[in-house]
């Protein structure tokens, strides 16, 4: 049969090492300034989050109205208690914010997470079975891609409920139809190629096909979307919150933030500053990323 | 030509399909009965909950229900209001003027700005003023506009002065809606200061709801030109001794705007995204804030009206957008 000729594959040992994968994309991507300093941005983050409990110096939820909008520690009436100021109910801004980027970052992993389990499974299906199928998926996901993101996200949250959960729900649903698309663009690419019709003759089934050859070889584009996805995740879960339809108060969730603070705009400055330049900086930070990821990722864009 | 806009056009039927499906079931997968729901906490008695019923069409198959939909949809009867009893369309017709009018300011000032910015860069390409322009471009295109809008209003409303917090006008006016355009009303009105006061209100909402905007045409143009400006019949035109701005403006930018003016059609979607925020930040009375506080009213017929016409129109300027640029460049047409 065909599976002895495959056994005995002729591999002729290579004359000079190349260098090994990760290294050659550090050298792409470290190259690029922008990038890596959205990486350290997005480290810090991360970091942030871990040690939420450690770094934050009250807790987020404790309020105390005698302290009620203290200005941060260099203007006058600030201490350093309280460096970033307090909010209308007397909490600590800081550990607010420190708290805050866990509900952000959760946000945006699972949401893209979610969508990348959900988009690829329907792409690769679009892409493998053809036909009606892929017809049906695929308009779906126009129709989809037709609404304004954040109108979809909104009829979504309407349907469920506000809340934490569902504005991630529906954000998830928002951004699917790219993954989709992705998916299956690169199931349609891969599939004609030798190295999955080999895979085929030697017997491998269509689930095996799909997950364990195809997939690994159309991740690129996908890690790409995923850094970019999380950015969009962030901003539209944030921008829920503001609206009153995301995660609900006393949630330190930075858009639910800016709702809370929306009126004592005209009289402190730093309750409405702090959480958007939060969020404008972990977004910012992620499109770097997902920016530099594409450039290193993207064999035609290297010279 | 005619088969190209035949296909594009047939392709918008399941798309309409799928949004009206989207509206319809908008009310019914509201968790729990929607009439209560509607009703609110207050609770509603057994007659006039039964009335409803019939009058929403409730108590019929779904496929009938849906049936029923769509023909009223046809027929312009997008229901009325729960809170003020209005019609949805006329509500709706009444309140868009106010978001065009803000969403083609927005578009005119990410266009005013974002075109310039993108070919200079483009020109001087890897200078400082390119790196800027990126930077800054990346930025505007990560912002939190709800945040953005707050922040202007920080600075020049509260720190300044210059300008209003919120609304279309001073209520010392009162302008007669001919057009529903207050700059053009306003204009038209024998008040003298009323124009300056409608243009002293749009200035921070179109900054706001043109920042995304003004980001990707940036960064669109830049990227256009710098394809385009390694063209041969770029070379063609140094070669003859074409001076460099005659180069950039006219040659370049030409072939440079076709991708340009697909992205500004593609925007549409994000500017209603946008307004819907921007009108919330200042109060601004379109269609955008107007769904927003039907969510916190449960008027779910417009809500469910809302989305529809909404996507219809978001809908309808695609298929312009792709039709005009069938027109505009032929390889697309033959492509299908």
């Amino acid at each position: 049969m065909t599976a002895e000729i495959m056994e005995t594959p002729a591999v002729a040992a290579p004359t000079s090492q190349p260098p090994h994968p990760l290294r050659e994309f550090w050298g792409y991507f470290a190259a690029n300034k922008g990038a890596v300093a959205g990486l350290v941005v997005i480290v810090f983050v991360v970091l942030t989050a871990v040690f939420a409990n450690v770094l934050a110096p009250h807790s987020p939820y404790l309020t105390d109205t005698t302290i009620a909008l203290q200005p941060p520690f260099w203007q006058e009436g600030g201490s350093l208690t309280y460096p970033l100021g307090t909010d209308p109910i007397g909490r600590d801004m800081l550990s607010r914010l420190i708290y805050g980027s866990r509900l952000s970052l959760l946000i945006g992993f699972f949401v893209v997470v979610l969508s990348i389990l959900i988009g690829t499974v329907l792409g690769l299906v679009a892409g493998y079975v053809r036909g009606v199928t892929e017809i049906f998926i695929m308009r779906l996901m126009d129709i989809i891609l037709t609404m304004p993101s954040l109108l979809l996200a909104i009829v979504v949250v309407a349907i469920l409920g506000p809340g934490l959960m569902n504005s991630m729900l529906a954000v998830a649903l928002v951004i699917l139809p790219h993954y989709v698309r992705l998916a299956r663009a690169a199931v349609i690419t891969e599939t004609s190629k030798d190295y999955v019709t080999a895979a085929r003759v030697s017997g491998a089934g269509p689930i095996r096909l799909m997950f364990k050859e195809v997939l690994p070889n159309c991740m690129a584009p996908l890690i790409v979307q995923a850094s970019l996805g999380i950015s969009t995740a962030i901003l539209d879960a944030a921008a829920l919150g503001f609206l009153g339809l995301g995660a609900q108060p006393p949630s330190p969730e930075w858009g639910t933030m800016l709702a809370d603070a929306r009126e004592f705009v005209l009289r402190a400055w730093w309750v409405v500053t702090f959480p958007g330049l939060a969020i404008l900086l972990t977004v910012l930070a992620f499109n770097l990323l997902g920016d530099g990821l594409r450039d290193a990722l993207d064999p035609k864009l290297k010279r | 030509m005619l088969r190209f806009i035949l296909t594009r056009v047939s392709l918008v039927i399941p798309t309409f399909i799928g949004i009206t499906l989207l509206a319809f079931f908008l009310i019914r997968l509201v968790p729990g009965d929607p009439i209560e729901t509607m009703a609110g906490e207050r609770g509603i008695d057994p007659v006039r909950h039964e009335l409803l019923r019939k009058e929403f069409g409730f108590d019929k198959p779904i496929l009938v229900q849906y049936g029923i939909y769509i023909g009223r949809v046809l027929h312009g009867d997008l229901g009325r209001s729960i809170v003020t009893q209005a019609s949805v369309l006329e509500e709706f017709k009444t309140l868009f003027p106010a978001t065009i009018e803000l969403a083609l300011c927005a578009i005119i000032f990410a266009l005013l700005l974002g075109l310039p910015a993108g070919m200079l860069a483009a020109v001087k390409r890897n200078s400082i003023f390119d790196h800027g322009v990126m930077g800054i471009s990346l930025a505007g295109y990560s912002m939190p506009i709800f945040w953005w809008g707050l922040i202007l209003i920080l600075l020049f409303s509260v720190q300044f002065d210059l300008t209003p917090v919120s609304g279309r006008i001073d209520v010392l006016y009162y302008i007669e809606p001919t057009t529903g355009f207050l700059l053009i009303d306003s204009l038209l009105s024998e008040d003298e200061g009323a124009f300056l006061s409608a243009v002293r209100h749009l200035i921070l909402p179109t900054i706001v709801l043109g920042t995304v905007p003004l980001a990707v045409i940036a960064r669109m143009t830049r990227s256009a030109m710098l394809e385009v400006m390694g063209e041969d019949y770029i070379r063609t035109a140094k070669a003859k001794g074409l001076s460099r701005l005659r180069i950039v403006t006219v040659h370049a930018l030409r072939n440079a705007l076709i991708p340009v003016v697909t992205v500004i059609g593609l925007q549409v979607g994000v500017l209603f995204t946008g307004a819907i925020l921007t009108e919330t930040i200042f109060s601004w009375p379109g269609v955008g804030k107007w769904m927003i506080d039907a969510i916190f009213r449960r008027d779910y017929p417009v809500l469910q009206g809302g989305v529809l016409l909404l996507g219809m129109v978001v809908m309808s300027v695609n298929l312009l957008v792709d039709l005009t640029y069938g027109l505009i460049n032929p390889r697309i047409r033959h492509n299908r």
